[in-house]
């Protein structure tokens, strides 16, 4: 497939890429454990192939698809995004993959569409995270957007990053990129995409309204409560250089996505 | 000074860690956001170097042996030292030194204003750690000194207020302070001295 790959299809103009080595070392992915090497140190045992995503709720052609089925016959494209995570954190990615809009148009979506709800995997066996006792997200992790967000031309499922194929802790085989929210939206390993007609559940936002809203966008206006959101630390830092820059409105991507959120009060949907 | 070797021991074992966390961080091993790793090891170390020091009681009622209480002082000085630390890598790897931006996260952010307390309980505590005060102090010092467990309180709900995803690692902290304040309970407490003082 890779003859075919538009390479650098998206750039992040005068941003340098996040070494591979830190993209895939520094992870938060819960289902592998609560510290940023676990998922690193713990995810290779998980069997990606054979890896098959059902596909359900108000589409046409609902049903579970084998993930080469889903990916054979679209272009791959180069995406380098930068990545802000909700903890202040953020990298600058190359991301391989294939706009979502594409991939839900094949699945016609019926009148009723209005939200695209996502699922991980569920495999306490290979995901230590999982069996924890003392987690505090149940299981599966979800995740979800709004139809229009997730026809946004920006909005990508990815299957490789720097030219390779995702590792297990970066969310293979197959996950969402979102780059105007932050990190936790864009849901890894996914295993069921629906659209509904209701705003789905989302795990964080089960888990602490207060902190995690449904929309995420990042935005240095809105302060996570625990914490300030107006600046981030670009990943990697060192001991002289912190690497503290300030964070922009929806990440940076505000000229193409805030018209997404015209007429809204984003601090209360935040 | 009885112990010498054994005092010492104690105080090369608590110096080494933060030299050795800034050598890895400075070889890069700490990952991409050394600062962090290194203000969550100084704020753990903290907190374990405070339970060890009110964990030395107790042992030295149930085995007897004075090498506890002789390391109480170090012990306490060292918590103390973790988080001066903790304190100063949060001010340079996140907040960037950025002073205005203090005053907004201590009023907006409990977790900070708990940690900024704890903090504030450990300082007179260090500084009354020597014998001229005890002398001047008297009875006083004593109640001043049961300030720790209020520190003790502090530090944990600070690192609960932290945690995201797992809270494995803090039980696991909360049950050992329970268990010594258990131990210090009255009753418990006599029982084992009296036990400890009947032994042949």
């Amino acid at each position: 497939k890779l003859p075919d790959t538009r390479w650098q299809a998206v750039e992040a103009p005068g941003e340098a890429l996040t070494p591979f080595q830190d993209a895939s070392h520094y992870n938060n992915f819960y289902e592998f454990g609560p510290d940023k090497g676990d998922p690193a140190a713990n995810a290779g045992r998980l069997p990606t192939e054979p890896w098959s995503v059902w596909i359900d709720g108000e589409v046409g052609k609902p049903g579970q698809y084998a993930l080469e089925d889903l990916v054979r016959p679209h272009a791959l494209e180069e995406r380098i995004y930068r990545l802000r995570c909700v903890e202040a954190w953020s990298m600058v990615i190359p991301w391989l993959g294939f706009p979502l809009a594409e991939l839900l148009k094949r699945a016609e979506p019926t009148g009723n569409a209005r939200y695209v709800a996502f699922e991980t995997l569920v495999d306490p066996e290979h995901m230590p995270g999982q069996r924890s006792r003392f987690a505090l997200l149940d299981w599966p992790y979800r995740e979800g957007l709004r139809l229009d967000e997730a026809m946004h031309p920006l909005t990508v499922l990815a299957v490789g990053m720097y030219g390779r194929v995702l590792p297990n802790q970066n969310g293979a085989p197959l996950r969402l990129v979102v780059p105007w929210k932050y990190g936790f939206k864009s849901i890894k390993s996914i295993v069921r995409i629906s659209l509904t007609e209701r705003q789905p559940y989302t795990s964080w936002q089960s888990r602490a309204p207060e902190e995690y809203g449904f929309y995420a966008n990042v935005n240095p206006a809105v302060d996570h409560p625990r914490w300030s959101q107006k600046r981030e630390r670009r990943l990697p830092g060192s001991l002289f250089s912190p690497n503290l820059r300030d964070t922009l409105p929806f990440n940076g991507y505000a000229q193409e996505v805030a018209g997404l959120y015209a007429g809204m009060d984003l601090t209360k949907d935040y | 000074m009885k112990h010498p070797l054994w005092r010492c021991a104690v105080f090369v074992a608590a110096l080494l860690p933060p030299p050795v966390w800034l050598y890895q961080a400075w070889i890069f091993a700490l990952g991409p956001d050394p600062g962090k790793v290194l203000l969550e090891r100084l704020g753990q170390g903290s907190l374990i170097l405070l339970l060890l020091t009110l964990s030395l009681t107790p042992l030295q009622r149930a085995t007897h042996w004075s090498g506890w209480g002789q390391v109480r002082r170090q012990f306490g000085l060292w918590c103390f030292a973790y988080a001066c630390l903790h304190l100063l890598a949060y001010l340079v790897f996140v907040l960037g030194l950025d002073f205005a931006q203090l005053g907004t996260e201590l009023q907006k952010r409990p977790y900070i204003l708990v940690g900024a307390l704890a903090w504030c309980s450990l300082l007179p505590l260090a500084l009354t750690s020597n014998r001229f005060s005890m002398r001047r102090l008297g009875r006083r010092w004593k109640q001043l000194h049961r300030l720790v467990y209020a520190t003790l309180g502090l530090a944990l709900l600070h690192m609960l207020w932290i945690v995201r995803s797992d809270i494995g690692q803090w039980l696991l902290y909360c049950t050992w302070a329970l268990l010594l304040l258990a131990l210090r309970l009255p009753r418990p407490g006599r029982r084992l001295g009296r036990r400890a003082g009947g032994a042949p």
